[in-house]
């Protein structure tokens, strides 16, 4: 038996709500299937689960909104379902879930060094099997009391038991507390920008960056875009950015000293790259999805991930996993942004590209001045895992492949 | 209304259904659509792909010169419908 808990996507998020199961008790899930939408500040995430078995409980309503780490289904996993083990407990409000929740690594805005934040509401860490904090007790609420909480924007789980029967809160009792405290609560963005703000500063405490920028010729890769794109209707056409992606996946697979997780003062290199792509948000702030096993990824699929995903990042839809898994990141600003970037790492991953916008600038190739279109890359990594001189090797590596982009698709 | 200021209206439209927060009351039809409403390379791009849905138009790379601002693009589309 295993217990679905709700979800982390990141430190700036510490609750969420159910929109809608897809599944119901019965139902058959197999490993990747979304069993529900989660609505969370960043807009709707779908959420996988990543064992065989089937749903015997939804234990969350939909529209309940519930903190990280409770309880919202049980699992029967297949391969104990001919035993006969007992199912577990769920657990009560006071105490915590202590079985199996998302074994994936939480990474960007989060990670197990949040711990030391202690302004910052520690709500990246998901408990897993060794780690459980104690919570503290939950008042019970009535349902008009929880409508109306919500309606005002207070989060009755911080107040004091109320006055009604078992110390129930009660619609009086919420009042009361919007009428002392009548300002608002913070709102998504608020929370987003602060988790942000955490993220970067442990980042730039805990990790020794160096910077690294090299200018990358774009004259191949723009023609033979050119090329590929003129008969092609908008939504088929490869952008830039595809090629970059493409270049950067590909070289990282040689240097895998930039492509991995440093926890507990240790660096574990990933088999794969799961290249985490910032996309910026209208409302405000960013998030960062990764592009799975991007290393094998032709152009056109690689566009095909690239549009769909900021798509899906911009008006909900990111599944749980996409949010969980990138091993390094690409910040691009976009061709209207600047001419260069230099980002911050986000723990644990060890290193991140930043692009400029594409610019045509005077190039001397045998002493003769020409016109060339290029991109500054740079390269933000961390000195306890790689050498500057790696670095350096390794976008050269990105700009030989970007010089030759029919190797890519 | 003429057609060029119903094309105005559907691109606007268009527009809207990909930046929501656009205020296309203050967009000056003159000036660079993409700067003024911080539309990136992927929006323009479904930008373009949803005018060809709606219109059948296809703007091809080569003309997105052409294109820069809300009047200049419905004009471009305007004389290939």
């Amino acid at each position: 038996m295993k217990i679905l808990t709700m979800p982390s996507f990141g430190a700036d998020m510490a609750k969420g709500s159910i929109v809608k199961w897809n599944v119901k008790p019965g139902d058959h899930v197999s490993k990747g299937d979304i069993v529900a939408s989660i609505e969370t500040m960043k807009g709707l995430i779908d959420m996988e689960v990543y064992d065989e078995g089937t749903i015997t409980k939804l234990v969350a309503v939909e529209g309940e909104e519930l903190e990280i780490g409770r309880p919202i289904a049980e699992l029967q996993l297949t391969n104990e379902e001919s035993s006969n083990n007992k199912p577990e407990q769920i657990p009560t409000d006071a105490a915590l879930p202590s079985v199996e929740t998302i074994t994936t690594q939480v990474v960007n805005l989060s990670g197990k060094q949040d711990k030391e934040d202690k302004k910052t509401p520690n709500i990246s860490n998901i408990p897993d099997h060794s780690e459980l904090k104690p919570k503290p007790q939950i008042p019970k609420i009535s349902p008009a009391a929880r409508f109306r909480a919500k309606e005002l924007g207070i989060d009755w789980r911080q107040l004091a038991q109320g006055n009604g029967p078992n110390g129930a809160l009660q619609l009086n009792d919420i009042n009361a507390v919007y009428e002392m405290h009548p300002e608002p609560q913070e709102s998504p963005s608020d929370l987003m920008r602060q988790a942000i703000a955490s993220t970067v500063s442990r980042s730039k405490r805990d990790i020794p960056h160096y910077y690294l920028q090299l200018d990358m010729l774009l004259d191949n890769a723009v023609r033979w875009l050119r090329e590929h794109n003129a008969d092609l209707p908008p939504n088929k056409r490869i952008l830039i950015n595809a090629v970059i992606y493409s270049a950067i996946a590909r070289a990282l697979t040689s240097f895998p000293a930039f492509n991995g997780f440093y926890r507990d003062g240790h660096y574990e290199s990933s088999d794969s790259v799961h290249l985490g792509n910032a996309i910026s948000l209208r409302q405000g702030g960013l998030m960062v999805a990764a592009i799975h096993d991007a290393q094998h990824l032709g152009l056109i699929e690689m566009m095909e991930k690239i549009t769909d995903q900021v798509n899906r990042a911009r008006k909900g839809g990111l599944r749980m996993s996409e949010m969980q898994e990138a091993t390094v990141t690409v910040s691009n600003l976009g061709d209207r942004g600047s001419d260069s970037i230099q980002s911050i790492i986000l723990p644990p991953q060890v290193a991140i590209f930043g692009i400029g916008r594409q610019r045509t600038v005077p190039w001397i190739v045998d002493n003769t001045v020409s016109c060339a279109s290029i991109v500054s890359m740079s390269l933000a990594a961390d000195h306890r895992v790689s050498d500057g001189h790696l670095g350096a090797r390794l976008l050269n590596k990105i700009n030989k492949y970007l010089q030759k982009p029919e190797t890519l698709i | 209304m003429n057609n060029n200021e119903t094309l105005k209206a559907l691109v606007s439209k268009l527009i809207l259904d990909i930046a929501p927060e656009a205020e296309m009351h203050n967009l000056d039809p003159n000036e660079d659509l993409r700067e003024e409403l911080d539309l990136d390379s992927m929006d323009f791009m479904n930008l373009l792909d949803s005018i060809a849905k709606e219109t059948g138009v296809n703007v091809p790379e080569s003309d997105y010169s052409l294109v820069n601002s809300l009047q200049s693009l419905t004009d471009y589309i305007d004389k290939r419908l």
